[in-house]
């Protein structure tokens, strides 16, 4: 009733492979960016900028990156964290020798950084696949992590082994207010948002997709699987290192390599699971249900009046939150995204139901 | 459908827990907390945040508050994560008429507050932790590492050694290991280690344990080879009692170890048994014990049923520095209200004057029933440290024995330090120095 295709012709080819090829789908993400620009910098406070919405528009972004690799390849790495610390870093040290350097340059000169290591670290993935290829990328993981905490050249000698953002100055905008960091956060996401719909419709996404679905098919139909594959490495690891810069520039500000050691690795590989492999949107459902639900539920016994000791109210967080991940994973192994599309389709036969 | 009905709920609870902001009286003092009693640092950050609440509701139940300002505090559980420790920050920032300080009780948060603190202008109160060089208070003006940085922690390690060796020259060709949490926390005192190499002639050594430091058997490993004469134990949580359990296993002497006051309370020595006998740990000048201010808490909070913690474990080693933490900082709350309004909250940028100007004698110490516990401590523009002062402490199997006197860290070498390092920070961010003979 609501949501359907009925009277929505497509007469050409090129209505039938648009982004949003139903018009509903198409007008409820336009409001939401909609939204998100002119609605949302006016009504949040600065708690919901500096600690929800940007840590969250920078993870999901990092998800997305993963999400190309894992999702839409299958090629399963536990180096996001590594790959964003890369970023980060290579970022921070274009900025510290070259100071002339705008930011933006310099994030993604972290990507590219980290583009190429992602490729070298992808080049096992052209002989070994699955669990062991996750070894693999773990390796680069602890490998990464090795370098930034032992080679102090990359923190500029910090005695403490931190390195600290120089202030925001993009093209003379300094972004130093919660909502300009927020706007800057939400640009990065929606531009690689639409960058990485439009790879995975193109000729590249469905080289990976073929190369995960079965790859010695895929090899047989005429895709190189070396292509693939390290295109995927590097497409998803230039993206995670922007989302590291981003992490280190605009979120965190001091940083230390801590902030990019397994366990973000582990949770950016959650949040595509999560969320949905091989979805964009899953990203960044992923990434909400991931970063808020544990910041939401703390506070919810306060919220409710509940006297509860700040050590239970923790435990009970940890509870509620690894019983949410059983439920939605019992519920719908394909993630919140597939849930999201059962949704769509429930309302394209209300009220009416087989 | 079912599902759409619990997610409008919880959309709906989201906004009511977030939006929810309780107004508060002009009368009440609103402070923050960042705590971890959860996580793998549990065991310490537990007694500390026990101290700091049982000191707040010592004031509200005895004094009716600091000059008639109700203390309303809240607490939040960071479990000694830095990115929780951030959404705590700006969670806690606003509330009430906005947050006077914030103490983190992580070096790690502490980085990450720094500059979020400079710009909201909250100050950050980080007691014998925290970044070395923001002692140097005109590059650093809401950093204060109060009572100690880990320079000063490791300059006074080394003259306890050079005591125990006869003579400071007498470090001359011997070696000294530091075992250390791989963080910033355990990172600081290495530059300090490293240029007091060259001026005393030991060889040094920095071996690095990962977070959370249950895992060293490699690190022991390296020391049964290389044998040095001294270790210094940087450790925090978990990560000391699994030291002290392996230096016992590979058979280092214990008694050759100096651990950070970090590393020498409770928790740290009772689950390593016999083999932590012989121990020893700094003190922040204090140790455990219970002094005239216990007393009262004992009265007051405990036998009216508002303790914290449990009542035996008043007076563990990190409960009284949650103590003296608390009461230094409400101190500078004190000095802020005596120029900014009597009886009237303050905010982090009158708190931060209250700091700078906190001057803590030896007699306001008795009043405060601290005597004996901790000497006293002067806060200004250029000196957000205050105390450079330390002693030693030996595990002998049931309690602590203070072995030592006090033991004063070398002033003028360390704050010549923190100035090079603090220029080289300005530098980097682009920053101006205040100028303190300006600054009233």
């Amino acid at each position: 009733m609501i949501y359907r295709e009925a009277g929505t012709f497509r007469t050409t080819y090129r209505a039938d492979q648009a982004v949003f090829p139903i018009p509903q789908d198409k007008a409820f993400v336009l409001g939401l960016v909609a939204v998100a620009y002119l609605v949302v910098p006016f009504v949040m406070t600065d708690y919901f900028f500096l600690a929800i919405l940007i840590p969250f528009l920078i993870l999901a972004l990092a998800t997305l990156g993963l999400n190309l690799l894992v999702g839409y390849c299958g090629q399963i790495s536990l180096g996001a964290g590594g790959f964003m610390a890369v970023g980060a870093y290579s970022a921070y040290k274009l900025v510290s020798i070259v100071p002339e350097t705008n930011l933006v340059v310099a994030w993604l000169f972290g990507g590219v950084c980290a583009a190429g290591v992602g490729i070298l670290f992808g080049i096992p993935s052209l002989r070994i696949k699955g669990f062991y290829l996750a070894v693999a990328t773990l390796a680069s993981q602890f490998f990464l992590d090795w370098m930034f905490i032992r080679i102090t050249w990359w923190t500029n000698y910090s005695p403490s082994g931190s390195a600290t953002a120089p202030p925001l100055d993009i093209f003379g905008w300094v972004v130093d207010r919660p909502v300009e960091k927020y706007l800057l956060a939400l640009t990065f996401a929606v531009v690689f948002a639409v960058i990485a719909k439009n790879l995975v419709r193109g000729r590249l996404g469905r080289s990976w997709m073929a190369t995960r679905d079965m790859d010695i098919a895929a090899e047989i139909i005429g895709i190189r699987p070396m292509g693939a594959k390290l295109s995927a490495f590097a497409i998803s690891s230039f993206v995670c290192g922007v989302a590291g810069a981003l992490w280190a520039f605009v979120y965190l500000g001091t940083w230390e390599p801590l902030a990019f050691d397994i366990n973000r690795s582990f949770s950016i590989l959650f949040m595509v699971i999560i969320g949905g492999l091989g979805s964009i949107l899953g990203s960044f459902l992923g990434a909400a249900f991931i970063t808020l639900l544990p910041i939401f539920l703390n506070q919810v016994p306060a919220a409710l009046g509940l006297p509860l000791s700040t050590a239970m109210v923790s435990h009970l967080e940890f509870m509620i939150f690894g019983a949410l991940i059983i439920f939605f994973l019992i519920v719908e192994p394909h993630g919140l995204a597939r849930l999201w599309a059962i949704g769509k389709e429930k309302l394209r036969m209300w009220p009416f139901p087989h | 459908m079912r599902s759409w009905k619990v997610g409008t709920a919880l959309v709906g609870a989201a906004l009511a827990a977030l939006g929810a902001a309780p107004a508060s009286a002009q009368t009440e003092q609103f402070i923050p907390h960042l705590v971890y009693r959860t996580g793998p640092y549990a065991p310490n950050g537990i007694p500390f945040a026990n101290g700091v609440a049982d000191y707040y509701n010592l004031l509200n139940e005895r004094d009716g508050g600091i000059n008639g300002v109700k203390i309303v505090f809240e607490e939040c559980e960071t479990a000694y994560a830095t990115d929780r420790g951030v959404e705590c920050y700006e969670r806690l920032k606003n509330k009430g008429n906005g947050a006077p300080y914030f103490m983190p009780l992580s070096t790690g948060i502490t980085f990450a507050l720094m500059e979020k603190g400079t710009a909201d202008k909250i100050p950050i109160v980080t007691m014998g932790y925290g970044r070395s060089e923001t002692a140097a208070g005109a590059f650093f003006p809401y950093v204060f590492p109060i009572v100690g940085t880990y320079w000063t922690a490791a300059d006074i390690a080394l003259k306890y050694i050079g005591q125990k060796e006869g003579g400071i020259e007498k470090l001359k060709g011997k070696k000294i290991s530091l075992v250390y949490h791989d963080s910033p926390y355990g990172r600081e005192p290495i530059t300090l280690l490293q240029a007091r190499a060259k001026d005393y002639g030991y060889t040094f050594d920095a071996l690095p344990v990962t977070h959370p430091g249950v895992e060293q058997k490699a690190t022991w490993l390296q020391i049964r080879r290389n044998r040095p004469d001294w270790v210094l134990l940087w450790g925090w949580g978990v990560m000391n009692s699994t030291a002290i359990k392996e230096a016992a296993a590979v058979g280092y002497p214990r008694d050759k170890m100096i651990g950070v006051w970090w590393s020498g309370a409770e928790p740290d020595v009772e689950p390593a048994g016999e083999g932590a006998k012989g121990y020893n740990a700094l003190m922040l000048q204090h140790g455990a014990g219970q002094y005239a201010v216990h007393r009262d808490i004992l009265k007051y909070v405990y036998d009216k049923g508002k303790g914290a913690g449990e009542k035996d474990k008043v007076g563990e080693v990190l409960y009284n520095r949650g103590l003296v933490n608390a009461m230094f900082s409400i101190e500078a709350l004190r000095v802020a209200q005596e120029k900014f309004g009597k009886g009237k909250p303050i905010n982090g940028e009158q708190m931060q004057w209250g700091l700078e100007h906190l001057n803590v004698t030896a007699e306001r110490i008795r009043e405060l029933g601290f005597e004996g516990m901790i000497g006293p401590l002067k806060l200004s523009c250029q000196d957000h440290e205050g105390a450079q002062i330390g002693r030693i402490h030996q595990w002998d199997g049931k309690k602590w024995n203070i072995i030592s006197d006090f033991i004063e860290a070398d002033r003028q070498y360390i704050h010549k330090m923190y100035e090079e390092t603090a220029k080289k920070y300005a530098a980097e961010k682009g920053i101006q120095p205040r100028d303190c003979s300006k600054v009233s």
